[in-house]
């Protein structure tokens, strides 16, 4: 208990660290976030950076924003909820995230590809994402709709879950999530092509 | 000014994400953030606005920041069969146009309505303004049974049909004739069972969708009370999803019909197949061979129509009486092989089943956009690996005109994005050649203003959408479509 309650405070001074330095690959701090993140590849992510660093600064006031409109406060350490994607190239990318967010609108404000046509409605199947042993069993069932969703996703597996149905909870504390190989032709060794 | 440009031009890559914040910023900066005309960017151009078009597009925009993408469409309104195609009691499935709007309203996008590419202008004047072009204009025609009869008044394909209800102007004086008892469609897809839950649904369940006000009324006034949806093989190869199967299953009023010998031996099959597989043939399963419960029995005793499936039937003659469709003659077939692969094979029965309306939903079917491009007529695709298009340079294609017309709105979304990522890695090989700078639109306005073509821009279908989202207040719909392309035009240009 004494040493959750650790991890929770020293994950709560990350999330501050966080929102005081902007989030970019040329500030010498963004290894120290990363590596207290959970091990990422600082030379796989540079080079999506440049299309990120635009969305960060914005992300950060629509991360305010949206505290500020939802009322939950973010700065408590036991709000606080570590998600891992694991996106097409393989590439893991962790985020902090907050119990009550929801795992496809989560991915959208980190600019994370999942998409999400139908908007959370359950009409379509392409936020589909897979689940992390050990926190797929801490999900509530799947409603009918959302299995019904599912049978239509490509790449379907035991561990499948819509991610607009997904609702962060402390429990899920180090989730990950998977986004499905679908594609035939993604570039199979983890290779991204560069923005210009 | 030039890095004011690049400045608000990167702003508003970030507008192909989701955040309607981001657009109202994007509108008050688009005075200065449209791309200039003389730019030296790599030019795409995308032929059709469907969800395979509009995602080609997203993941170009998205993944470099330099690509131009212009879109055309050949009518002056977007989105293909998301307007068109996707029922009119499916609203949340229509939510997708939010995130192709935002696409459309990117800096570096733009979209030309109006245009009929292979008519107003050609591939080859296309290939001579853009460094590449993507065919995503989809599979606007039909198979068809190939059997006689099938020309008779009463006798219609479901693409007219699903074009009819949802205002597709090609398809505005369909007016089917739904004065008849039985319905038989021809098909077991999910275009299949749309066309079977439109034509039982109660019009209190239709009225607040966008259907148009034509097909309700009629609807409203419709005979049919029977819906019979048939399909060559059996339970285990039907190709409809559980969503629709599902929705049958509850439709209000409405019970199920069907043949319990037609199940025999299914539910041994089961414990082999795939999961979505499994879902769904037991729910037909619990629906044709189980005693319901009191509530359920009740529900179904009362309802005042009906619907069932019917397997292992070929078509082989739409009967006449008087001129016009009165039954239809199928062949009763056995199942050679077992799963997907089964093949159904004729056991020289046949039986006649009386119906006067015939809806062929044997699936759509691509046609051949321009001599110039390569075409393979039995597949009814054109010809391509990973979407480059086979021996043409600078040519791709994306969606049903890639793969043929199957799958639901991921699998297009998959498809277009696989076909957006062999367009990025040509340019970065160098494959696709974007080192010579390109007119684009430029040269294609000139010679469609030459030729009388007035293209519509995407403001001009936001005015047509505003009249229709207007119009539909007044009788509690989300929208009243335009029905005529007359009608989309004049709004457009007010």
């Amino acid at each position: 208990m004494a040493a959750s309650v650790a991890v929770r405070s020293s994950v709560g001074l990350t999330l501050r660290l966080s929102r005081v330095i902007p989030d970019c690959n040329t500030c010498p701090l963004y290894g120290l976030k990363s590596c207290v993140n959970s091990g990422v590849s600082l030379q796989k992510r540079g080079s999506l950076d440049s299309f990120r660093t635009i969305n960060r600064h914005l992300r950060t006031s629509m991360g305010l924003r949206h505290s500020e409109e939802g009322g939950s406060d973010a700065e408590d350490p036991a709000d606080v909820v570590n998600v891992v994607y694991i996106d097409r190239s393989g590439q893991r990318i962790p985020v902090k995230a907050k119990v009550g967010d929801n795992v496809l609108y989560l991915a959208h404000k980190h600019g994370i590809d999942l998409e999400g046509a139908c908007e959370a409605s359950l009409a379509c199947s392409t936020c589909h994402v897979y689940v992390s042993d050990g926190h797929f069993d801490k999900l509530p069932e799947p409603e009918e709709r959302e299995d019904d969703m599912l049978d239509m996703a490509p790449m379907l597996q035991e561990n499948s879950r819509l991610g607009c149905q997904i609702i962060l909870t402390p429990e899920l504390d180090g989730i990950e999530l998977t986004l499905p190989k679908v594609t035939r032709n993604f570039y199979v060794d983890g290779h991204v092509p560069k923005p210009h | 000014m030039s890095g004011h440009r690049l400045l608000s031009s990167r702003l508003k890559l970030w507008t192909s994400g989701r955040s309607g914040w981001m657009s109202r910023l994007h509108e008050g900066l688009s005075g200065c953030g449209r791309a200039s005309f003389s730019s030296s960017n790599p030019k795409i151009c995308v032929v059709g606005s469907g969800p395979a078009g509009f995602y080609t597009a997203q993941h170009l925009l998205k993944a470099r920041q330099d690509v131009e993408v212009d879109i055309y469409e050949r009518l002056p309104v977007p989105f293909g069969l998301v307007r068109f195609g996707v029922a009119p009691d499916h609203p949340e499935v229509k939510n997708v146009i939010n995130t192709f709007t935002q696409t459309a309203s990117h800096a570096r996008c733009n979209f030309y309505g109006n245009v009929n590419v292979g008519k107003d202008v050609s591939i080859d004047e296309l290939r001579r303004a853009y460094h590449a072009i993507v065919l995503s204009y989809g599979a606007e025609g039909n198979r068809s049974m190939g059997v006689p009869g099938e020309n008779l008044p009463g006798v219609y394909s479901a693409k007219d049909f699903v074009g009819w209800y949802n205002g597709l102007p090609s398809c505005r004086e369909l007016t089917p004739d739904l004065s008849c008892d039985t319905a038989v469609i021809l098909g077991q897809g999910n275009v299949a069972l749309d066309v079977a839950r439109i034509l039982l649904a109660p019009t209190k369940m239709l009225k607040s969708t966008d259907i148009t006000q034509p097909a309700l009324d009629a609807l409203a006034q419709s005979r049919v009370r029977r819906v019979l949806i048939v399909g060559r093989r059996g339970p285990l190869q039907i190709a409809c999803t559980i969503k629709e199967l599902r929705e049958m299953v509850n439709l209000p009023d409405c019970r199920p019909e069907m043949v319990a010998a037609d199940f025999e031996g299914v539910s041994e099959a089961l414990k082999d197949v795939p999961r979505p597989r499994k879902r769904l043939t037991e729910l037909m399963l619990k629906t044709a061979l189980e005693t319901p419960g009191e509530k359920e029995q009740e529900r179904r005793s009362k309802a005042s129509r009906s619907w069932g499936f019917r397997f292992f039937r070929s078509p082989v003659e739409v009967l006449a009486s008087g001129g016009r469709a009165a039954g239809i003659r199928l062949a009763v077939n056995r199942l050679e092989g077992s799963g997907d692969g089964a093949q159904a094979v004729l056991t020289g029965e046949v039986e006649d089943v009386p119906c006067g309306l015939v809806i062929s939903s044997i699936g759509y079917r691509s046609l051949p956009i321009d001599e110039s491009v390569p075409f393979d007529s039995r597949r009814a695709v054109i010809p391509n690996s990973m979407g480059r298009v086979q021996q043409a340079a600078g040519l791709y294609c994306s969606g049903w005109v890639k793969t043929g017309p199957t799958g639901v709105i991921a699998t297009t979304m998959n498809n277009s994005f696989d076909t957006a990522r062999s367009l990025l890695e040509d340019m970065d090989s160098g494959a696709l050649d974007v080192s010579s700078t390109r007119p684009g639109s430029q040269s294609i306005s000139a010679l469609l203003a030459e030729r009388g073509v007035k293209a519509v821009t995407f403001s001009g279908w936001e005015k047509i959408d505003d009249v229709e989202t207007r119009r539909g207040e007044v009788s509690g719909k989300p929208r009243e479509k335009l029905l005529t392309v007359q009608e989309m035009l004049q709004v457009a240009r007010s």
